[in-house]
C-alpha cells in the first residue's frame, strides 16, 4: 500500500513539472491560437539558464529569475515572429516556431556547450520523508505544491482579475474587444510573457531531477503536446488533468512493463480523442481557421510537362555524366521528394496537416530492414512491403487523426511519430536501440551506385508520378472538396472521413516506398528516420517548393538538400536553416514556386 | 401521392434550449413546402436534422420508407436528400464549373452535364469564373446547380433568397420553382422573405420556439391566429 502511494507521489510530482510546460502551452494557444513548438525550448532554456545563474547565486535565486528571463525571451519572439502570423493558416505558425527550436537549439550549444550539465540540488529539501513507511524525496513533495499552486494563481489570474477577463474575451472574440477599444495586442504580448515564463519555471525545477541538456526540447514538447490534446487545447484545468493522467500511467505502468510508458500515452491520447475529439475539457472553435490557404492549385501545364520529361530525361542520363557524390545526392534528393510528395498531397490537396510524417517514413525504413535482417526476404520483397506496412500504419494514425482537424490532427500525428522513435530507441531486441539495423545492403544486381541510382529513379517517379495524378483525378478533386467546405462536400454525399483517411494512407504509403528505398540506399536505419526534425524537414520541403504547386515537392526537396548539404558544413547551420525556416514562412508563404508564378504573372500584367 | 419524408416527433435541445421540440410533418411527392418563422424559431436547426448536419435527441425522420434517423449526411445525400445552406457553400479553390462537376463526381455521375446545370441556374455566361470573384447571388446559383447535380429527390433550400435584392429574389425563386417541378423534385425552403413564401410555396409549415405551429396550404396559414400572434405580436403582448 505505501509502495503504491509512494509511487502516486512520484507520479503527481511528474505531472506537476508537466503541467507547468503543459498550461504555458496552453494558455498561449487559448489566446494567440498559435501552436507553439518552441515551447520545448523555452522549457529548455529556462534550465540552462537557471544553471547559470545558480553558479552564483544559488538554486531558489536562479528559479524565479529563470522564469523571468524565459518569459522575456517569449516577449522577443512572440514580438519579432509570431506576431507576424497571427491569422496565417496553421501551418505556417507551426513551421516557423520550430524555425526557433532549431535557432534556441544552436544558440543554446553555442552558449553552454554540447555536454550535459549536472544542476545544483534544492538547498533544504535534498533529504526524504518517510510516508506510510516509505521513502518520498522532499523536492516531489515541493513540486506537487508548487504545481497546485500554479493551478490555483492561473485559476484566480482568469476568473478573478480584469487582465484574465480580458484575455478570456480576447480568446472569444478579438474583433469585439477592440471595437470596446482593448488592444489585443498588449494582451497577446502579457499571455506569451506568461507561457514562456511557465515553461522557463518547468525547466528550471527540472534541474535537481535531471540534467541540463540539448535534447529536453523536443523531449518534452511531443508529451506536452499529448498533454494538451488530452486536456483540451486552451484549457488549463484540462491540461492539470491530462498531465496527471499521463505521469499515473508512466508512474505505474513502468512497474508492470518499462515499454508500455509509451504506448500508454498514445493510447489514453486515442481514447480521449474518440470519446471527447476536442480534449477532456477542450471545445470545439467556432471559427476554425484553415489548416492550409485554400487557394486553387497550380496545374503543370504544357510547358511544365515538358520540363518534367526533360528533368526526367536529365535525371536518367546523369550517371553517365557524373561522379558518385552527385549520383548519391541526386538519389538522396529523389527520395526526399517522394517523401515530401505524400505530404504535400494529404496537405495541399486534403488540408492534412501531418507534424509525424516521418513516422510511414521511419516505418518503411525499419520494415524493409527487419524483413531483410530478421525474416531474410530479399530486397525486392522488403521494398513493396515497406509501403505496405507504411499503409498499415497509417491506417491506424490515421483512424484516428481523421477525426480531428487543424493542430489537433498535426499534434496527434507528431505524438504518434514520437512514440514510434522512442519504440525504436528502446526497444533494443528488435530495432538495435540507438546502434539500428546495420548491413541493409540491395540485391546483388542493384548493388552498385548507378544500378541503385536507377532503381531509386523509377521508383520515386512512379510514386511522385501517381500522387500528382491522384491530385489532379477524381480523387484529389473530392479531397480537395472536402477541405474547401467539409459540410458542403458532406452534404453531396462525400464521405470526408474515409476520404481523408485513404489520403493519409496513400501518403504514408508513399513515405514508406522512400523509407524503404533509402534503408537500401544508406545500408542501415537508425532512430532518426522516424525523430521529429525529419518530420519537419519534410514539412519544410513542402513549405519551400509550394504547398499549391505540383512541382512543389521536387524543387523543395531539391533545394532543401543542396541547402542542407552546403550548410551543414558550417558551424550552428541549424540556427542557419532555422531562420531560413522562419524566412519562409514570415515572407515566402508560397514557396518557391509560389513566389515563381507570381512574380511571372507581374512580369506579364506589367509587359501587358 | 407518395410519401417523400416522414418526420416523426424529432426534438433537439441544446442545453436547456429546446431548439427544435417534437416536431412531426410529412412531405409527399410534388409537394413545395416552406418552413417559416421567427429568428430563433428552429427553422435551421431543422434543417440540420433533415439533413443528418445534427443529430435528433428523439423522434424519427423516414425518407422514401427508410428510418435515416443516425445516417450521415453523406449517407442522406447519397439516398437522394439535397441541400444548400443559409450563407451558401462552395469549394473556393475552384471555378463554377469545377464546383458543379465535382457535384456530380461526388454523386458518380457523368460531368458531361455541369454546363446544363449552370445554363439552368442562369450561370452559363460565368462558368469558367473562379466562385471567389463571383457575386454572392451567382455563388447561391451555382450552389443550387450542385445541389442539383445528383437528382435528388428532396431538396432543402436554407434560405435560397438571402442577401438578394428584391428583383433577384423573384428571379431566383421562379428559376427554382420552374427547376423543381420540371424534375419532379419534393422541396422544404425556409425563407424571410414572404412575397417568396407565399408566391411559390404550396404548403406552409410554421415554426415558433422550437414547435410545429401550423402545417397547412398558404391561404389557410395566412389566416390562422397563432402565426398572426407570432409574426404581428398579439394584443395581449402589448405590442400590437
Amino acid at each position: 500500500m505505501g509502495f503504491y502511494f509512494a509511487q502516486f507521489l512520484t507520479g503527481l510530482a511528474s505531472a506537476s513539472s508537466l503541467f507547468l510546460v503543459a498550461a504555458g502551452l496552453s494558455i498561449i494557444f487559448g489566446v494567440t491560437r498559435i501552436v507553439n513548438f518552441a515551447h520545448g525550448s523555452l522549457f529548455m532554456l529556462g534550465a540552462f539558464i537557471a544553471y547559470s545563474i545558480s553558479q552564483q547565486f544559488g538554486f531558489w535565486v536562479a528559479v524565479p529569475l529563470a522564469a523571468l528571463s524565459v518569459g522575456a525571451i517569449g516577449w522577443v519572439m512572440e514580438r519579432t515572429v509570431l506576431s507576424r502570423l497571427y491569422g496565417a493558416p496553421e501551418l505556417f505558425q507551426l513551421v516557423a516556431t520550430f524555425g526557433l527550436v532549431l535557432i534556441v537549439q544552436d544558440a543554446a550549444l553555442w552558449i553552454w556547450g554540447p555536454t550535459d550539465l549536472l544542476g545544483p540540488r534544492a538547498p533544504g529539501l535534498t533529504g526524504v520523508v518517510r510516508i506510510f513507511d516509505q521513502p518520498v524525496p522532499e523536492y516531489d513533495l515541493f513540486l506537487i505544491t508548487v504545481g497546485f499552486s500554479v493551478l490555483g494563481a492561473i485559476w484566480w489570474m482568469f476568473t478573478r482579475t480584469r487582465f484574465g477577463i480580458l484575455v478570456r474575451a480576447a480568446t472569444e472574440d478579438r474583433e469585439m474587444l477592440q471595437a470596446l477599444g482593448v488592444r489585443p495586442a498588449r494582451l497577446f504580448q502579457a499571455t506569451f510573457f506568461i507561457g514562456a515564463a511557465l515553461a522557463g519555471l518547468g525547466g528550471a525545477l527540472e534541474m535537481p531531477r535531471q540534467p541540463v541538456s540539448l535534447l529536453m526540447d523536443l523531449n518534452i514538447i511531443a508529451e506536452a503536446f499529448v498533454v494538451v490534446v488530452i486536456g483540451g487545447m486552451g484549457s488549463v484545468t484540462g491540461a492539470f488533468l491530462a498531465a496527471l493522467l499521463i505521469a499515473e500511467l508512466n508512474a505505474f505502468g513502468i512497474l508492470i512493463l518499462p515499454e508500455i510508458t509509451l504506448v500508454a500515452a498514445f493510447a489514453a491520447m486515442a481514447v480521449v480523442l474518440v470519446i471527447r475529439p476536442y480534449g477532456l475539457l477542450g471545445k470545439q472553435a467556432t471559427t476554425a481557421p484553415h489548416a492550409v490557404e485554400i487557394q486553387p492549385p497550380q496545374t503543370l501545364g504544357e510547358a511544365g510537362r515538358l520540363a518534367a520529361a526533360v528533368l526526367v530525361a536529365a535525371l536518367f542520363v546523369l550517371p553517365i555524366i557524373a561522379g558518385d557524390f552527385v549520383i548519391v545526392l541526386t538519389a538522396d534528393i529523389m527520395i526526399f521528394a517522394l517523401f515530401a510528395a505524400g505530404l504535400h498531397f494529404m496537405m495541399g490537396t486534403g488540408g492534412l496537416v501531418s507534424f509525424g510524417h516521418a513516422a510511414f517514413f521511419g516505418i518503411g525504413a525499419y520494415a524493409a530492414a527487419l524483413l531483410v535482417e530478421r525474416a531474410g526476404i530479399g530486397m525486392e520483397a522488403a521494398l513493396i512491403l515497406a509501403p505496405v506496412a507504411a499503409a498499415i500504419g497509417a491506417a491506424i494514425i490515421g483512424w484516428f487523426a481523421v477525426r480531428l482537424s487543424g493542430v489537433y490532427l498535426a499534434m496527434l500525428t507528431l505524438a504518434a511519430a514520437q512514440i514510434l522513435w522512442s519504440a525504436s530507441v528502446q526497444w533494443q531486441d528488435i530495432t538495435g536501440g540507438d546502434d539500428g539495423i546495420l548491413g541493409i545492403w540491395p540485391a546483388a544486381w542493384a548493388s552498385g551506385t548507378t544500378a541503385y541510382y536507377y532503381l531509386t529513379l523509377a521508383l520515386t517517379t512512379v510514386g511522385i508520378v501517381s500522387l500528382m495524378m491522384l491530385a489532379s483525378g477524381r480523387f484529389g478533386i473530392l479531397l480537395r472538396a472536402g477541405r474547401d467546405a467539409p459540410a458542403r462536400a458532406q452534404a453531396l454525399g462525400i464521405d470526408i472521413k474515409l476520404r481523408n483517411w485513404a489520403a493519409i494512407v496513400i501518403a504514408g504509403s508513399a513515405a514508406g516506398l522512400a523509407g524503404g528505398i533509402f534503408a537500401f540506399s544508406k545500408g542501415s536505419v537508425f532512430p532518426d528516420t522516424l525523430a521529429i526534425p525529419n518530420s519537419v524537414d519534410a514539412l519544410v520541403m513542402v513549405l519551400l517548393g509550394g504547398l499549391h504547386a505540383p512541382a512543389g515537392p521536387i524543387l523543395g526537396a531539391s533545394v532543401f538538400a543542396l541547402l542542407e548539404d552546403s550548410l551543414s558544413r558550417l558551424p550552428y547551420w541549424r540556427a542557419l536553416l532555422g531562420t531560413a525556416v522562419v524566412g519562409i514562412a514570415v515572407f515566402a508563404p508560397g514557396g518557391i514556386a509560389g513566389s515563381l508564378s507570381g512574380w511571372l504573372k507581374r512580369r506579364r500584367e506589367r509587359s501587358a | 401521392m407518395s410519401t417523400v419524408l416522414d418526420v416523426k416527433g424529432i426534438s433537439r435541445n441544446f442545453g436547456g434550449l429546446k431548439a427544435v421540440d417534437d416536431v412531426a410533418f410529412i412531405l409527399n411527392n410534388g409537394d413545395v413546402a416552406a418552413l417559416i418563422g421567427p429568428n430563433g424559431a428552429g427553422k435551421t436547426t431543422c434543417f440540420n436534422l433533415l439533413s443528418g448536419a445534427l443529430s435528433v435527441n428523439a423522434g424519427t425522420v423516414l425518407f422514401g420508407g427508410h428510418d435515416i434517423t443516425r445516417w450521415q449526411p453523406h449517407q442522406r445525400a447519397r439516398a437522394g436528400i439535397g441541400r444548400t445552406f443559409q450563407i451558401a457553400a462552395t469549394f473556393r479553390s475552384m471555378t463554377a464549373i469545377e464546383n458543379v462537376e465535382a457535384a456530380l463526381m461526388a454523386a458518380g455521375m457523368n460531368t458531361d452535364t455541369a454546363e446544363k446545370l449552370l445554363e439552368d441556374v442562369g450561370m452559363s455566361a460565368m462558368t469558367a469564373a473562379p466562385v471567389t470573384t463571383l457575386a454572392y447571388g451567382d455563388v447561391k446559383r451555382v450552389e443550387l446547380a450542385m445541389a442539383l447535380a445528383s437528382e435528388p429527390a428532396l431538396l432543402l433550400l436554407d434560405e435560397p433568397t438571402a442577401g438578394m435584392a428584391a428583383e433577384e429574389r423573384h428571379r431566383i425563386m421562379q428559376r427554382i420553382s420552374d427547376l423543381v417541378r420540371a424534375r419532379g423534385i419534393t422541396v422544404l425552403f425556409t425563407e424571410h422573405d414572404m412575397d417568396a413564401v407565399f408566391g411559390y410555396a404550396s404548403r406552409i409549415l410554421a415554426m415558433d420556439q422550437g414547435r410545429l405551429i401550423a402545417d397547412d396550404t398558404p391561404d389557410a396559414v395566412r389566416n390562422d391566429a397563432r402565426v398572426q400572434r407570432v409574426y404581428l405580436g398579439a394584443p395581449e403582448d402589448g405590442d400590437a
